[in-house]
């Protein structure tokens, strides 16, 4: 029997739903990992039963990283700190933003981002962490700014085929990516804009904002990112990047998924600026991409129309992969909703939960 | 010297669910070495990966903070007791 497990990470915690396969109704069970912050989900789809993941930073005990072999029903962490910075750097980790599998030709790889702005990596399937630490040693570094959510590393792509290329984004450092397994690191930003700068001065070398970058397993070359204002697409793995905007109402935005099936299917959700971080004119709309990105449509269908105010943050978007996909997001006001027709309507899966940082879903045979 | 450490409730699950904990140091951070030594888990949600005391946290020697002693380098008596105060924050 099929079943379908969605992680939920909240301002107090992690909250995991149930489904079977035909995700009509949802059982949701209470609160784990009590009072922490959780933005960093993860799962590990190699094994035979996914291992869960759930980065907590709680503001009183610290930050830590989670494990569940058991689909959410328990979590457990190494008596040792999971991910931690080595003594030398001086610097101790405060979140951890990003989980993600290495390919399933590496099965017991697991990457991490975090804040401050460093990728770790995990050669037991995410128990113990190193530093990357050609990226940490970067000459860069000392330039990379913090975003509004901290200096985080928050996305980490890695390359479908070629298990040496990898590609992350940081803010507000841009878009990274190395070829030789995290040795050395180029930064990728041709094209994208750092409006905040002097004009002629506004596409750097690195430094942008980028927020999130998808891709597909299918076409690795194509990259379609939401930055600090500006959606873009690369069609070169990122030696150069085009904006995106046709259709939009803004954007500007935190969130980007790529179908799970349809490599030229992709999700955003807009908001009116940085300095109006609420979707315009206050309509809760999904826009979808079915042609890679040249055009965008508002997803409206079971979304609420009028007198929205509630945002959706980068990795509060997910999909399940399963046959259709199921398409979720969580929104800062605690609703979650759920699409199974691509988008064309949404129904509600849950409310008055505490504010949703971080989404991760997953079927399981 | 022998000292002892008390837990709030929240964290003796980190400690096998004992309330009180002994360290065997000379000070408030050595303290805190030994307890690195004994229950890793638990030190590591008191101090960060460089030593440092979290920052919500207060660490009692007796009815004194040690912010307002000499920090970790607070010297320990023979039997002192070491309170883990959570502070009040948060929202």
């Amino acid at each position: 029997m099929t079943e379908t497990v969605l992680l939920i990470g909240t301002s107090k915690g992690v909250l995991v739903a149930r489904s079977d396969q035909a995700r009509q109704s949802w059982e949701l069970e209470p609160l784990q990992l009590m009072m922490s912050t959780v933005y960093g989900l993860g799962i590990d789809r190699r094994r035979a039963t996914p291992r869960l993941f759930a980065g907590a930073t709680s503001e009183h005990w610290g930050p830590s990283l989670f494990h569940s072999d058991d689909l959410g029903r328990s979590w457990s962490e190494p008596e040792a700190a999971p991910v931690a910075f080595p003594a030398s750097t001086g610097t101790a980790l405060i979140r951890i933003w990003q989980v993600e599998p290495g390919l399933d030709s590496q099965p017991d790889l697991v990457y991490a981002g975090v804040e401050p702005h460093a990728l770790f990596r995990s050669h037991d399937g995410g128990i113990t962490f190193e530093l990357v630490e050609g990226l940490y040693n970067h000459p860069h570094r000392p330039e990379w700014q913090p975003g509004g959510g901290g200096a985080c590393l928050h996305t980490i792509v890695p390359h479908p085929t070629d298990p040496n290329r990898l590609l992350v984004a940081l803010s507000a450092g841009g878009v990274y990516r190395t070829a030789d397994g995290g040795a050395s690191w180029e930064p990728a930003n041709r094209g994208i804009q750092s409006y905040w700068m002097p004009e002629d001065q506004r596409f750097p070398e690195f430094g942008q904002c980028v927020h999130k970058v998808g891709t597909h397993p299918s076409q690795p070359d194509r990259l379609l990112a939401q930055n600090h204002f500006g959606v873009y697409r690369s069609e070169d793995y990122g030696n150069s990047w085009e904006a995106i905007e046709n259709g939009l109402p803004a954007n500007f935005g935190f969130p980007l998924l790529v179908h799970p099936h349809q490599p030229d299917t992709a999700y955003i959700f807009p908001l009116k600026a940085d300095s109006e971080r609420m979707p315009p004119d206050r309509r809760c709309r999904v826009y979808r991409t079915r042609d890679g990105g040249s055009s965008w449509e508002p997803l409206t269908v079971g979304l609420p129309q009028s007198g929205y105010h509630a945002i959706v943050l980068r990795d509060a978007l997910c999909t399940d992969r399963g046959d259709p996909a199921g398409i979720y997001f969580g929104t800062r006001d605690g609703e979650l909703y759920q699409s199974l027709d691509d988008g064309d309507s949404w129904q509600l899966v849950a409310s008055h939960l505490p504010d949703v940082l971080s989404v991760r879903a997953a079927m399981v045979a | 010297m022998t000292a002892t450490l008390h837990l709030p409730a929240v964290l003796r699950p980190s400690a096998d669910g004992q309330g009180l904990v002994p360290v065997t140091a000379t000070t408030v951070g050595g303290a805190l070495d030994d307890l690195a030594h004994s229950w890793p888990q638990l030190e590591r949600r008191l101090r960060d990966e460089q030593g440092v005391v979290r920052r919500h946290i207060r660490i009692y020697l007796g009815d004194r903070d040690i912010a307002d002693l000499e920090g970790l380098a607070t010297p320990l008596g023979e039997g002192a007791q070491l309170h883990i105060i959570p502070m009040v924050s948060g929202g």
